[in-house]
């Protein structure tokens, strides 16, 4: 049997020894009636067989396309080593930390990880992780909540629309008001948003850059959230954040992000990585855990999960949050990453992602009848308004092996005919310029031949 | 051992991506963009692969030592379920593809990934329906408990309590309480849960009751009918804790004997690797009565075998997860049933609850063993004669530190004293088992004989006994912080 090591003879040593006649007597206390209706399972199969089958599948799936499909998820290059080191099996096959001393390398690794954050989001405090950007934007909710003792949230409805979902999902049992401001042509409403927070407000939630692409400053409006007593919650995209003003410069109280975009592959949709950032004053509200450093009896510096008082493990009912299995792994390959890029090389990326994206905008708005949803600056994603619908445009252009983007109309109600193009680094000239094309030419079709 | 930051030379770089044309200041106003850029390690790729080697030997992994923590099943991490999460068929597909009309065309490998894994759970647990989209067990344990809430709310009723044993792990409540509920806790007798406190707390406000079976204690609830009868009497709802799945496997489907929902954690029975803690993947099946409420999308079969995911269920609770779960997980989950198969996974449970068995008669006589009678996966020790010495659970833990384990689960579950919950797996041979009793064995002794040196363990660990209250206390967590 595979990976059990027990001979038959093993097998009676030890039944002699429990003083049991077989196997079977020892689950004599599940009744008869209560045993298995059925179990009709394959027969197993030799690991060969079972690669060979998966093999098969994943080449069901076309990833060789071009791809400008984000839409708060990108394919950046990921060095090799951040596979060769996390694939290490005293990384990957240990348990979580609650023994430090035998835990040291995932105790500084998260300790480091922490670090990272908190420099790359300029605050003061991060947790180990929870499991991906959408859980990190609720637990914020939940920290806002917690804080200010208020019952309502501010939402901008340029905030992700997947996580806008799950957080009224999570809401749903909580008594919760969850207001949404209408976006103004894929631009968060200013007056609108500032009119919305009141002292009833626990925070307001937008997101830079927005679902949409564009790159904008919230100072001024966390300010007014901090007049009426709001907190104020930031979601952010990690590799743009080693260029763009700092969720500590714009003030806001807790920052979130979504990690995969550090060393995690898009993988189908996870493992990903929720980040979670705060100021001093937040510290005592992050759910989920925290590595602490100290030192050991002989005074050497160690580190040990810390602040667990906090915790479901410790306060049950009453914890900050139920989390329990984080995502402890994907925060490692992401601190790995980051140390292999440095500030430069995330910085970099960032920046040959943007050069990307504004190539990209030429070519497109080159094409009759295409044109930008909006003046604003924009970061490696922007949003175009085809003449045409987005959705057969998408479909005909994977046809021909192009992924042109992500059609807007899926989440947002009358913007059928709206395409979310990114860029990152992966993206040659080339390939933009092909996009172009084929786009230019299926619009042509699709308009009767007029050109 | 120094931090990267510690380490880090400025101007040294390791992987970056060559020049950009352009830079930040030239593409967007200065006004947008940070003063300063932060300050992350400058290290050379060899300082990097340096560095985490040296961090990954001052860990324990399964790899390397036996790891026989209660309620985890710590069992080995089949390697090939490594390369096959790894293809890039997999690795480099956009989620959104499964979503986009004809990009769905191009995501039917995966799609039929998790068709499979959800026909193949039905039929581990007997349970009518699954949604693989929660990311941990706790995680499960929250979109069952809103799946429950949404239940009564069809039904137009506003139950606000979830009834947990005491034993139950702190997941439970934590994870009910997040869903709006209040929770109730009920004492166990004789280490199971009584069906008389039980009925004394059902009444019409109680939502669901949530169990673990066998319990946190390793012991199969006796009363489980009773149970299902009481539970179900009041139309409440029967939530399974899967935690401990790895002493049924083929021996017991919650689905037949009255379970309506249930969470699994593939990192534990199904062999996923635990990582340091996640990701992990905590896969809820439900009774057919449940089945409309499901998080979306879920994927479905057409008739000419294309698999699409389906979104239009009026009464699904919404999305629980940004996109399908842990896809890069389930994967592992789902090689690992179809190598072991029905026989394979059988002797999964057999072998475990042996091991635990084994281990529990082999310690009985230096140990105090509470429940001292055929366990499942799992029993609980309790050091209250060695703490009669000043010998504590904890220096026990220590103490085996020292001598290459890691040490069991200690005070968990809350209802014994100096708790120690002891599950080997199915995976450890007898030599390892007995080298764990050799050294548990020599520990005892140690308690009676010289307590103080455990008293001062570990001495072999890169650091030793580390200071929690100076850690609480000072609260640095990050290099900055001082």
């Amino acid at each position: 049997m595979p990976y059990i090591p027990h001979t038959p003879d093993e097998v009676r040593a030890m039944l002699e020894v429990i003083d049991a006649p077989s196997v079977e007597d020892l689950f004599a206390d599940i009744p008869a009636g209560m045993r298995p209706r059925s179990f009709d399972l394959p027969k197993g199969r030799s690991e060969f067989e079972v690669i060979r089958h998966l093999e098969s599948l994943a080449a069901r799936n076309n990833t060789q396309m071009a791809s400008f499909l984000g839409a708060g998820f990108y394919s950046h290059h990921i060095p090799s080593a951040v596979d060769a080191l996390s694939g290490r099996g005293e990384f990957y096959t240990a348990y979580t930390p609650y023994q430090a001393e035998a835990s040291q390398g995932t105790l500084q690794a998260i300790f480091e990880y922490q670090t990272a954050i908190c420099r790359l989001m300029e605050l003061d405090a991060a947790n180990a992780s929870v499991y991906d950007g959408g859980s990190a934007l609720f637990e914020a909710m939940m920290m806002a909540l917690r804080q200010t003792r208020r019952r309502k949230l501010v939402i901008c409805e340029s905030l992700s629309p997947i996580y806008r979902i799950m957080l009224s999902t999570y809401s749903a049992n909580l008594n919760l008001d969850l207001t949404t401001i209408s976006h103004a042509g894929g631009l968060p409403d200013f007056q609108a948003l500032e009119n919305a927070i009141d002292d009833q407000t626990a925070a307001i939630i937008v997101q830079n850059p927005n679902f949409f692409g564009a790159v904008l400053d919230y100072q001024r409006l966390f300010e007014q959230a901090h007049a009426k007593g709001a907190l104020a919650i930031l979601q952010v995209y990690p590799v743009l954040q080693s260029i763009l003003k700092t969720p500590g410069e714009m003030g806001a109280d807790v920052a979130v992000a979504e990690g995969q975009s550090l060393g995690l592959p898009l993988s189908f949709g996870g493992p990903y990585l929720g980040v979670m950032a705060c100021s001093k004053g937040m510290i005592r509200q992050l759910p989920g855990r925290i590595a602490g450093r100290t030192t050991d009896v002989d005074g050497r510096t160690g580190y040990v999960l810390t602040l667990q008082a906090r915790e479901q493990h410790i306060r049950r009912a009453k914890a900050t949050s139920n989390i329990c299995s984080n995502q402890a792994l994907c925060a490692l390959r992401a601190h790995i990453h980051m140390c292999l890029l440095g500030p430069e090389g995330l910085a970099r990326t960032a920046e040959i992602s943007m050069d990307n994206a504004r190539y990209a905008a030429e070519r497109l708005l080159e094409i009759p009848g295409v044109a930008l949803l909006n003046d604003a600056p924009f970061g490696n994603e922007f949003a175009v308004t085809l003449p045409v619908s987005a959705f057969e445009v998408v479909n005909r252009l994977t046809a021909k092996g192009f992924l042109p983007g992500f059609p807007l109309g899926r989440y947002y109600h009358g913007m059928d005919n709206a395409l979310l193009v990114a860029c990152t680094e992966q993206n040659s000239r080339e390939q933009i310029g092909i996009l172009a094309e084929l786009l230019r030419a299926e619009i042509a079709t699709r308009n009767g031949g007029a050109v | 051992m120094k931090t990267a930051f510690q380490k880090s030379v400025p101007g040294r770089m390791a992987t970056v991506p060559g020049e950009p044309t352009r830079r930040a200041v030239e593409m967007l106003p200065p006004e947008l963009l940070r003063a300063n850029p932060p300050r992350l390690p400058e290290l050379s790729e060899l300082d990097v692969v340096r560095h985490f080697t040296e961090l990954s030997r001052r860990n324990f992994g399964v790899d390397a030592n036996f790891y026989p923590l209660g309620s985890c099943t710590m069992k080995y991490n089949p390697k090939f379920t490594e390369q096959v999460a790894a293809l890039p068929g997999f690795t480099r597909l956009h989620p959104l593809m499964g979503q986009l009309e004809d990009a769905g065309h191009h995501a039917q490998g995966a799609l039929e990934v998790m068709y499979e894994l959800e026909r193949l759970l039905r039929e581990i647990t007997g349970m009518a329906a699954f949604t693989l989209h929660p990311m941990a067990g706790a995680h499960g344990e929250l979109t069952g408990a809103m799946l429950i809430a949404a239940y009564h709310k069809s039904k137009g009723r506003q139950r606000t309590k979830v009834i947990c044993p005491d034993s139950a792990h702190g997941t439970n409540p934590a994870s009910a309480a997040l869903a709006g509920f209040e929770v109730v806790n009920i004492e166990s007798r004789d280490g199971i849960v009584d069906p008389e406190a039980l009925a004394q707390a059902l009444d019409e406000n109680v939502a669901a009751v949530m169990l673990t079976c066998p319990n946190t204690l390793g012991l199969f609830e006796k009363h489980l009918d009773r149970i299902v009868e009481l539970t179900h009497g009041v139309d409440a709802l029967l939530y399974y804790d899967g935690a401990n799945l790895n002493a049924i496997l083929g021996k017991m489907r919650v689905g037949d004997v009255g379970f309506d929902v249930v969470h699994l954690n593939l990192h534990k029975t199904f062999g996923t690797p635990h990582g340091g803690g996640g990701p992990g993947a905590g896969p809820v099946g439900v009774a057919k009565r449940l089945e409309p409420f499901l998080p979306i999308s879920r994927v479905v079969k057409l008739r000419d075998g294309r698999f699409f995911l389906d979104y239009d269920y009026p009464q699904s609770i919404g999305y629980v997860a940004p996109f399908y779960g842990n896809f890069g997980v389930l994967l592992k989950a789902y090689a690992y049933i179809l190598r072991l198969g029905r026989e394979g996974l059988i002797r999964v449970s057999e072998n475990a609850v042996l091991a635990a068995n084994y281990l529990r008669r082999r310690l009985e006589d230096a140990f105090e063993i509470p429940y001292n009678r055929v366990c499942m996966h799992e029993f609980v020790a309790s050091a209250v004669r060695q703490a009669q010495n000043g010998v504590r659970a904890l220096d026990l833990a220590k103490g085996l530190l020292d001598r290459g384990h890691h040490a069991p689960t200690v005070y968990f579950p809350l209802i014994v004293k100096e708790c120690i919950m002891i599950e080997p797996t199915e995976t450890e041979s007898k030599a390892t088992l007995d080298a764990f009793v050799d050294d548990l064995l020599e520990l005892a002794e140690l308690a009676q004989t010289s307590p103080e040196t455990l008293a001062t363990a570990p001495h072999a660990t890169p650091v030793r006994r580390l200071d929690e209250t100076k850690a609480a206390r000072s609260m640095v967590l990050t290099d900055d912080a001082e």
